[in-house]
């Protein structure tokens, strides 16, 4: 069970830190499709 | 003489009436032409009024906003943009934006609500239906030796966490994938359409987010046992005994029997394959590799494949992006129907297998029956080490 926990929890941080890195890195679908005449958000 | 032609004048002019009585609708959008409700009228089979104003002249007006091509059909210009290679210049959205209209999206909205979601359900419900006529039939496969009490260390915890990394990722992506592809048919029409489209949001941002860690988990279950999984000649005679799951025999295997070699790679090969074509459809447009694999199939002397026809020698941007959804989606359902064999096999279908992923230490029994050559190698590798020795863990 400890074990199960543990990769659930890996699983949340390595996601997180997907999303949040990549928006840092600058890959959000506006910063990467959209120019400066076109807003998406 | 001069009633009968009083009548026929009557008779001629009362059409014409009947014409000029037709209401007039607003026609000011197209300089008095035709208009789209016109056309929809004289569909029904009502009486349109006729042309108002100067539209030969509102035509040519329009013509002169349009620049200048004008308002004229101009059939190669029209053929390039068909095939891409009429000369587009856009504000933004780089070269793919300049792709105005390609033709393989409607195939691939057919085959993505047709086919793929009807074989694909077809697939995961046909699996589940013989897995539970399986289980009435063999019922659990139960240990033949009683339990000794004494256990062995199958998988080591940072072993089993990466394998429910694995686990709890494949199953957040199965299900945000299933919902995404058939909200809009099993959600949407009984339950609301709001509701599903908040459904999709969520599912769109769990499955773009928690794919990265199956990609990690993959990696590193693949680092892990690789070795474990390469096959040998054990894995015959466990196919030729059926694993010991139809009828009575028990197969010797090492740590991995066939059975679990196949799940191995398959969660591997097609675990990556999926992972591919999902980071092309992360970063539209940047990572195309559809063209690329039909190339590598022709240089190898595959034109054409079953069920699908020639290869295609040119892809655009957007096309490329639909084989990656559909390829995805495919190789998605057939991984989807392996792991629900092997959670079956894992949970209720074998007496003491979650142990293996539950707390790690399996019964020795156990391990006589499932993996009697990994046991042999393990109480071998016990007596080989020195008595006074102290345990690593």
């Amino acid at each position: 069970m400890k074990a199960m926990m543990m990769g659930f929890a890996a699983l949340i941080v390595i996601s997180v830190g997907a999303y949040f890195g990549l928006q840092e890195l600058g890959f959000s679908t506006d910063a990467r499709n959209a120019g400066a005449t076109v807003r998406l958000d | 003489m001069r009633t009968l032609l009083c009548i026929l004048a009557l008779c001629l002019a009362l059409p014409v009436a009947a014409q000029d009585d037709t209401p007039i609708p607003d026609r000011s959008a197209t300089g008095g032409a035709q208009t789209l409700e016109d056309i929809m009228a004289r569909q029904r089979g009502e009486q349109v009024a006729p042309k108002t104003g100067d539209a030969a002249g509102a035509a040519r007006d329009l013509s002169g906003q349009l620049g200048t091509l004008g308002g004229a059909s101009d059939p190669e210009l029209w053929r390039q943009l068909r095939y891409g290679s009429a000369d587009v210049t856009v504000s933004s959205g780089g070269e793919v934006a300049s792709v105005l209209m390609q033709d393989g999206g409607m195939a691939w909205l057919e085959f993505r609500k047709g086919p793929l979601a009807t074989y694909g359900g077809y697939l995961l419900l046909g699996t589940i239906a013989l897995l539970a006529v399986f289980f009435v039939l063999r019922g659990r496969i139960r240990l033949d030796y009683e339990k000794t009490g004494r256990t062995v260390t199958r998988f080591k915890t940072f072993e089993r966490a990466a394998h429910w990394l694995l686990a709890g990722s494949f199953i957040l992506l199965g299900i945000t994938g299933l919902l995404t592809l058939f909200g809009r048919m099993l959600i949407a029409p009984y339950i609301s359409k709001e509701f599903n489209a908040t459904l999709l949001m969520g599912s769109k941002f769990i499955h773009n987010n928690v794919a990265w860690a199956f990609i990690v988990a993959l990696i590193v279950v693949f680092c892990l046992w690789v070795w474990h999984n390469i096959p040998n000649s054990t894995d015959i005679t466990w196919f030729a005994q059926a694993g010991g799951i139809i009828g009575s025999k028990h197969p010797p295997a090492k740590k991995f029997n066939g059975g679990q070699k196949v799940i191995f790679w398959s969660v591997i090969l097609l675990g990556a394959s999926i992972s591919l074509t999902g980071v092309s459809l992360l970063f539209p447009f940047e990572f195309p590799m559809f063209l690329k694999t039909f190339d590598i199939l022709r240089s190898a002397g595959i034109n054409e494949l079953p069920f699908y026809g020639p290869l295609p020698t040119a892809l655009a941007p957007h096309e490329e992006m639909q084989y990656a959804q559909a390829w995805h989606a495919i190789v998605a359902f057939v991984l989807m129907a392996i792991i629900f064999a092997h959670i079956y096999i894992g949970s209720v279908g074998m007496e003491g297998a979650y142990d293996a992923m539950g707390s790690g230490e399996v019964d020795e029994a156990w391990a006589r029956q499932h993996h009697s050559l990994w046991l042999e190698e393990l109480e071998e590798k016990a007596k080989a080490a020195p008595k006074d020795a102290t345990p690593a863990e």
